[in-house]
């Protein structure tokens, strides 16, 4: 069995099984923060920019939202998608399909509260301008998502940690089902159960250097946009 | 999730610039904006509907943490696999959560260790019929020190002492086969758990928890355990292959009322007709046949055999 | 085709604009007609940045009511440009082409040629300098083709060379026949640009007359004491 060292060394032997839970959960967070993210981005910058009855409740809901409990979510997403609830006919529980699914909702507050605050300080400095240019709502939304693009880019890499770095919503929902809905944190979950503490420690490990990885790149993306775009 | 790009006109009716031939998507007006929104959108569209994936011949067997950890499965599905080619996807959860599961109709087939648990699941129509696999034991697991004095004795005597003693227990509190089982000796024992504490003379030291639920499977209980240095009771199997022992070895086994059955049943097609009955029943047909049996009796960890078969026992 | 609506003559009937118990603008009578540019003159605080935002329909007045060509709505035909303009985080010729609405690289080329940015059309425009992003601004508001350009206080951060820039776009777009009404404290530039003058102080119409009129001639004791350079409070 292996011990601590030969445990990152893991990464480095070409273990399948390693690359696969590493590849599904990358999937998994991934599109789940561009799925969250074309419903929350554009609903953020609407609170932001459009008054309307009630809105000072979404906005202060939302933000409590951003710290649902992950296995609450998962909870409720596996009532949903059981056999026995409503959307049962789906048959997508204990499927990435699902994970997916819950990972995105439990994002989505994440998203939509900080894309709120970004475009509201932007809109402060365009409103003048954009309200003198006659642009109408739809487009103004647009407009001050991609203006703030780069701020957005950090916005989407909390939803990515958040996503990445949880365990109750992937666990109830996928199953934890070896080769298919086992991820990176219900592996090391399942290991540590399991005694093998090593080896999950030389998970969280490659797990943390994922999410580091993935936040460079992000970051040296930002860096290039910014030079090109000002 | 319906996500569309959403297309407006650019200005309003009253707006003196706009030429209606050269119309163009509030999106794409903007740099780059509405392509990348575009491809998002269509690769997003692609990553979600990745229908038909090659699991059509696959079943859901929901099935405890005990036969997942002590790492069963891995040794006989890919056999069961290689045989058949069905994909065996297992959800490890308690006997009780895998029995509901059962009833949900989110598995096809149950595969768990509480006889009177299941035979009612049957009775109330959820499950088609229980046919016994294999059995394992379980074994009081403590630490070397063995504070309450148990090396040895039968389990009564030694849950007696445990409690007599105060000795910190752990339970898995998770209505799992594990924890049926432990309630039940208990029960035999003559104890209530869940009792308060003796009272104590005035000026000795207030008694602490002894008795700990901790609401999860059995590697939680032993690594729990093994912090605490406490005991607990465990199936073999579990006990075998686990790997953070600390100071813990097991202190009894043997009693007859430590054997430990398990039975698999397929979820009823007549509650939930979605349930993959004709695969199902493979699974099922092969776990009881030779074949299936000799894979069980052949896994062994250190040499030493886990589960033993006993499909061919009436009444098992 | 649409009938041709003129948003001229632009009239404040008795139009007032109070926030928070402060009369920003009191009682504004005035018309504002075709022909040369219309400057409005006054120290800071005087209310002209507000007399433009209620022409440009930003705001609406708390008092009286704002007509153009005796409509209550304007036809669109309005553009404005800023004292600082906000750039969006694209390309110039982006910039101008946002503004324009449909896909026409001529005319968004035409326009930078205008305005001297030709051969910046594909520098981003957060990196223009603050002249140069003013011309933007200019190229951005005539591509809405207006029939009347507003600029509030388009100069004031500017140094002399990109000011004479700015002053020569805005005196070649009232020679094609856009109206302009431009808001200056600066005396120089009133008397380089205007055809007529509104002096306004404390929120109130002071005089209104036509440039030379006003320069040589002026009518009440603070637009004398403004044309001296004494501070009018």
């Amino acid at each position: 069995m292996p011990d601590g060292a030969s445990a990152v060394s893991l990464v480095f032997g070409g273990d399948p099984a390693l690359y696969r839970i590493v590849a599904l959960s990358l999937y998994v967070s991934i599109a789940a923060v561009l799925l969250a993210a074309l419903v929350a981005l554009p609903f953020g910058a609407f609170l932001a920019l459009v008054k309307f009855p009630g809105r000072t409740f979404i906005v202060v809901v939302i933000n409590a939202f951003m710290g649902l409990p992950p296995v609450v979510v998962g909870l409720a997403v596996y009532l949903l998608l059981s056999r026995s609830g409503p959307l049962g006919f789906l048959g997508i529980l204990f499927t990435p399909r699902a994970m997916i699914i819950a990972q995105a909702l439990l994002v989505m507050p994440i998203i939509a509260a900080l894309t709120r605050q970004t475009v509201e300080d932007l809109w402060v400095e365009y409103r003048e301008e954009l309200t003198a240019l006659r642009v109408p709502a739809a487009r103004r939304v647009a407009t001050l998502i991609w203006d703030a693009r780069f701020s957005l880019v950090t916005t989407l890499l909390a939803g990515f940690g958040r996503a990445a770095a949880e365990v109750g919503t992937v666990m109830i929902v996928g199953g934890n089902i070896e080769g298919f809905t086992r991820t990176m944190t219900t592996a090391i979950a399942l290991e540590t159960s399991k005694g093998d503490l090593p080896l999950a420690m030389g998970l969280g490990l490659v797990l943390v250097t994922i999410v580091i990885g993935v936040n460079a790149l992000a970051w040296g993306a930002r860096r290039v946009g910014e030079l090109r775009a000002g | 999730m319906r996500k569309a790009v959403v297309h407006t006109p650019l200005m309003p009716a009253k707006a003196g610039i706009r030429n209606r031939k050269n119309w163009v998507p509030a999106f794409a007006g903007t740099s780059g904006s509405g392509r990348f929104v575009l491809a998002l959108a269509l690769a997003l569209a692609a990553t979600l509907s990745t229908a038909a994936l090659a699991q059509d011949k696959s079943i859901v067997v929901a099935s405890t943490t005990s036969t997942q950890d002590s790492g069963l499965f891995g040794h006989i599905l890919p056999i069961f696999k290689q045989k058949t080619g069905i994909d065996v996807k297992v959800i490890a959860q308690g006997t009780g959560q895998a029995l509901d599961t059962g009833k949900r109709g989110d598995a096809d087939v149950v595969f768990v260790h509480a006889k009177a648990q299941e035979e009612r699941f049957v009775a109330d129509g959820w499950g088609v019929k229980r046919y016994p696999v294999m059995y394992n034991d379980f074994v009081l697991i403590g630490p070397k020190s063995d504070p309450a004095r148990v090396k040895g004795k039968d389990i009564e005597t030694a849950l007696r002492a445990i409690k007599a003693k105060e000795a910190p227990f752990i339970s898995r509190g998770d209505r799992s086969g594990t924890h049926s089982a432990e309630l039940a000796l208990w029960k035999a024992s003559g104890i209530d758990p869940h009792a308060p504490p003796i009272p104590q003379a005035a000026g000795q030291k207030i008694p602490g928890q002894w008795y700990n639920e901790i609401g999860q499977g059995m590697g939680a209980a032993l690594n729990t355990a093994s912090a605490m240095n406490g005991y607990t009771l465990s199936d073999r199997g579990t006990w075998l292959s686990f790997k953070n022992r600390g100071e813990l070895d097991i202190v009894v086994e043997g009693d007859k009322r430590l054997f430990n059955q398990y039975g698999v049943i397929l979820v009823n097609p007549a509650k939930h007709p979605h349930v993959k009955k004709e695969l199902g029943r493979q699974f099922i047909d092969w776990l009881v046949s030779a074949d299936g049996q000799k894979a069980i009796a052949d896994y062994k960890i250190n040499g030493q055999q886990l589960f033993f078969p006993n499909a061919d026992v009436p009444g098992a | 085709m649409r009938a041709p609506l003129t948003d001229l003559p632009l009239a404040f009937e008795n139009a007032s604009l109070r926030i928070n118990g402060v009369d920003i603008l009191s009682h504004l009578k005035l018309e504002i007609l075709a022909g040369p540019p219309t400057v409005l003159l006054g120290p800071n605080g005087s209310g002209k940045s507000t007399l433009l935002r209620l022409a440009m329909n930003l705001a609406q007045p708390t008092a009286g009511r704002i007509t153009w060509g005796r409509r209550k709505e304007p036809d669109e035909r309005l553009a404005m440009v800023f004292q600082r303009p906000v750039m969006l985080r694209r390309s110039a010729a982006a910039n101008v082409a946002y503004a324009l609405n449909r896909r026409d690289p001529a005319r968004v080329s035409e326009l930078l040629g205008r305005v001297g940015l030709a051969h910046l059309a594909d520098r981003p425009a957060r990196r223009l300098s603050g002249g140069e992003q003013q011309r933007l601004a200019l190229a951005r508001a005539l591509a809405r083709d207006p029939e009347i350009l507003f600029l509030d206080e388009p100069t004031a951060s500017l140094d002399p060379a990109a000011t004479k820039a700015v002053e020569d776009i805005i005196a070649n777009v009232a020679a094609s026949g856009v109206k302009i009404v431009m808001a200056t404290h600066e005396l120089g530039q009133a008397r380089r640009l205007a055809g007529d003058i509104v002096f306004l102080a404390r929120g109130r119409l002071i005089e209104r007359a036509t440039a030379d009129a006003f320069f040589i001639t002026p009518q009440t004791a603070e637009a004398a004491a403004f044309l001296r350079g004494d501070l009018v409070i």
